[in-house]
């Protein structure tokens, strides 16, 4: 089995098949991570290039060493220190880049959306590695293939997502990826924090954090951009922290071991506090592992779409 | 110029009012300009009849309603005339058209000055004679920003030497459209100003709002506001809703829309003073200005055709076509446009005709600049989406077009009236087409009909008796 499509724009495209095709094969690719030469020649002659206009730390280098794991040429640039800066639009950008045999571009973007808009106009493979607030595909990929490793299945699993989910793109994509592979996924925080039909999204949404926690197998909290008190969509981290951050006397009402996740990097005190960040319930330190697997599935498979396509449109 | 139209369906404009009532459809035809003056049409009598029926059947039989006889249209000089026997300078067989008042569109923007990449007056009403406009009247937002008597005599002056339909321009209502301190509205008005605005943002501040009515009340023009509340509007750039959410793309909430329209109507009320609310895309506000219509405030509106034809799922893969300010909505508010344009809520249906470079477009979602074109499509998709399906007739479209927008800008046309200038539409309904957004007169290719087949096609348009498009040259 392949996947479908050339990129990896969002959990939105893929099926449930395609999901677990990538978990299973993202397995196999851990294996390679705990050997003393971590070293496969799957993308030997391939070109992964990070193009980031965003600040990120796991999510960039977990691509450039799963990229380099698999033996793949893979080269960083950031707006910072590139021609956007002197005013080159992100299209340009991108055909430049395309234009050097690049195989996969990995980009990261403020503006959602973008991913997708690049994917039609290059011919490199596009992995959406967060576009504003739409998606975040392998981001959700590495934290059900941790729900999974520790769980042992995916099915009829009590997700729980804590927080700011208006503009969280890990949000969207994690309620994508587990409803469609048989969870539930239930939200909560506060509702200047919430999207306008969150219900409609096929999340399950209450106003009690309690009651999204109660009995959940899996308790995520998001990431909190402090600059959204300057907006006026809540008041202080000090309030935050006391009704919607993670602390033991909340996690308590999960399931026993229930999983703490957060996509990192996080407030410690406002989303979650220190103690439960690093109890023995906490995976967040297993998620940036995993990522690193993850990200050399899609790689790997993504590789294997290419070929197909190689010889239909090149 | 000297013609005669022969076969001549004409389309007289239906007027209707809610004054009275919500739910019926009033006919106030007597007391309106175009039979006021004597006209040419002894068919005239025929068509109230028909107007009485055509109330209580509402949508139903229209085919069977429509007034099918043909009449002459004598144009001497640029002016419609009483029958004479020549000699002319052309005639047209109008057998199988429909003759409507040149259409009018009271809200365009031909960007020129200082965006002729985008479109400048010659492309721009070579775009709207093709879409079978007349008249255009163009928004201030140029650069400079059309807020004093000198860029107005521009328009006015470029219009004369480059365009091929009557352009009127709208002042700024302030300086610079900033919302501080007053245009000379005055001077404006007596350089050629039709009516004033601020469009693309709202009047800022309601006690600028109503110094401007006050004062713009003197010089008898009226101001068109776009109504958009954007301390709450803060950034977004679709509908908020599912689809922006999954999209992932700051929402706008139809509220943004409806607060600053309600700050409006209660303004209209209050001094007692018209004003006229911009592109109403949202089922709240249809509401709010039907019922102050029905209580008798002087509030007017106009939509757009986008408005109810797509919807915000249309945003969907990022399309940027249909990004625009308001943005699309959900399909109750296209349920509530369409019921504010038959019991007339809605008085007119402009286009908002937002040409941009493609540069502009092709581009991220949400840097892509806000509009789309509409001028060579407008007829043709009201007639598609309100005509066929049976919302409206023909009447109806020639008040929205024709006889509403002259009563906002009185500027003595969008009647058949004697002696009045000759500005006449001629449309094959029979004929339908496919939009190509590459093939259009307008220098912007941004127009989401793009693909859309639609029904009825312009085959002449004549500006002061002159032919200024025929669709047989253009072949």
């Amino acid at each position: 089995m392949h996947l479908k499509s050339k990129d990896l724009l969002g959990i939105e495209q893929l099926s449930s098949e395609e999901i677990t095709l990538i978990l299973n094969t993202a397995t196999t690719m851990k294996k390679v991570l705990v050997q003393p030469t971590k070293k496969t020649s799957h993308l030997q002659g391939k070109s992964v290039v990070n193009l980031f206009f965003e600040n990120s730390t796991r999510t960039r280098m977990s691509f450039e060493m799963a990229a380099k794991y698999m033996g793949a040429a893979s080269v960083n640039i950031s707006s910072s220190g590139s021609s956007v800066n002197k005013g080159e639009t992100l299209l340009d950008t991108a055909v430049t880049i395309d234009m050097m045999a690049t195989d996969f571009l990995v980009i990261r973007h403020q503006q959602s959306g973008a991913a997708e808009f690049l994917a039609k106009r290059v011919k490199a493979s596009v992995i959406n590695a967060g576009d504003g607030m739409h998606e975040h595909p392998t981001q959700a990929l590495l934290d059900i293939f941790t729900m999974r490793d520790k769980l042992g299945h995916l099915d009829k699993l009590k997700v729980a997502i804590i927080g700011d989910c208006l503009h969280s793109r890990v949000f969207r994509s994690n309620l994508l990826a587990l409803t469609k592979l048989g969870s539930e996924v239930w939200v909560s925080g506060p509702a200047s924090l919430m999207p306008l039909d969150v219900e409609s999204t096929g999340a399950k949404y209450t106003k009690h954090v309690e009651e999204a926690i109660k009995d959940a197998d899996v308790v995520m909290s998001l990431r909190i951009q402090l600059e959204r008190i300057e907006k006026g969509l809540f008041p202080s981290v000090n309030e935050y922290f006391r009704y919607y951050g993670l602390d033991d006397k909340k996690i308590k009402l999960a399931k026993k071991n229930a999983l703490v996740m957060h996509p990192g990097p996080a407030n410690r005190g406002v989303e979650i506090n220190s103690a439960l960040y690093e109890s023995d319930q906490s995976v967040i330190s297993e998620q940036v592992t995993n990522g690193v697997a993850v990200r050399m599935a899609v790689l790997y498979l993504l590789s294997l779409r290419r070929n197909v396509y190689e010889r239909e449109n090149l | 110029m000297n013609a005669r139209i022969y076969n001549a369906r004409l389309i007289f404009p239906r007027e209707i009012s809610i004054t009275d009532s919500l739910d019926k459809y009033v006919n106030n035809i007597n007391d309106k300009s175009s039979t006021k003056t004597k006209t040419l049409i002894d068919v005239q009598a025929k068509t109230q009849t028909d107007i009485q029926i055509q109330v209580q059947t509402a949508t139903q039989n229209n085919a069977q309603n429509i007034n099918r006889e043909l009449s002459e249209v004598f144009i001497k000089d640029g002016c419609f005339v009483e029958a004479y026997d020549g000699p002319f300078d052309y005639e047209i067989d109008a057998k199988g058209l429909v003759v409507f008042p040149g259409l009018i569109d009271a809200h365009v923007h031909l960007r020129e000055p200082g965006f002729e990449y985008k479109e400048d007056i010659a492309s721009g009403t070579r775009a709207a004679a093709a879409g079978g406009f007349t008249s255009v009247a163009c928004m201030p937002n140029t650069n400079p920003i059309c807020d004093n008597a000198a860029v107005v005599g521009f328009i006015k002056e470029k219009a004369a030497e480059d365009g091929v339909v009557n352009v009127w321009p709208i002042g700024a209502v302030t300086k610079e459209q900033k919302g501080e301190q007053l245009a000379e509205i005055g001077l404006m008005k007596e350089a050629g100003a039709v009516a004033l605005s601020d469009d693309g943002v709202s009047v800022k501040t309601a006690d600028m709002m109503r110094k401007a009515m006050v004062y713009a009340a003197d010089f008898d023009l009226t101001i068109i506001d776009h109504c958009e509340d954007a301390s709450i509007s803060n950034g977004g750039i679709m509908n908020e809703g599912l689809a922006s959410t999954q999209m992932g793309v700051p929402g706008s909430p139809s509220i943004a829309e409806d607060i600053n329209v309600m700050r409006d109507i209660l303004l209209a009320d209050y001094l007692d003073l018209p004003v006229h609310i911009a592109h109403v895309s949202t089922k709240r506000s249809v509401q709010q200005i039907r019922a102050a219509k029905a209580r008798g405030v002087k509030v007017t509106a106009e939509t757009c055709p986008q408005y109810f034809i797509f919807t915000d799922d249309d945003c969907r893969g990022y399309n940027t076509l249909f990004r625009a300010y308001p943005p699309m909505r959900r399909p109750e508010d296209v349920a509530e446009i369409i019921a504010g344009l038959q019991d007339g809520t809605l008085d007119m249906i402009v286009t908002d005709h937002a040409p941009h470079h493609e540069d502009e477009k092709d581009i991220e979602f949400c840097l892509a600049k806000n509009g789309m074109t509409g001028l060579e499509t407008a007829f043709s998709a009201s007639y598609t989406y309100l005509v066929k399906p049976g919302y409206l007739q023909l009447e109806d479209l020639a008040r929205l077009f024709c006889s509403a927008p002259e009563r906002l800008i009185k500027v003595g046309r969008g009647s058949f009236a004697i002696g009045a200038p000759a500005d006449l539409t001629l449309i094959d309904l029979e004929e339908s087409w496919q939009v190509d957004r590459f093939k259009m007169a307008s220098k912007g290719k941004n127009s989401a009909f793009h693909g859309m087949i639609l029904g009825s096609k312009v085959k002449y348009t004549i500006v002061n008796g002159k032919i200024v498009y025929s669709d047989f040259q253009n072949k």
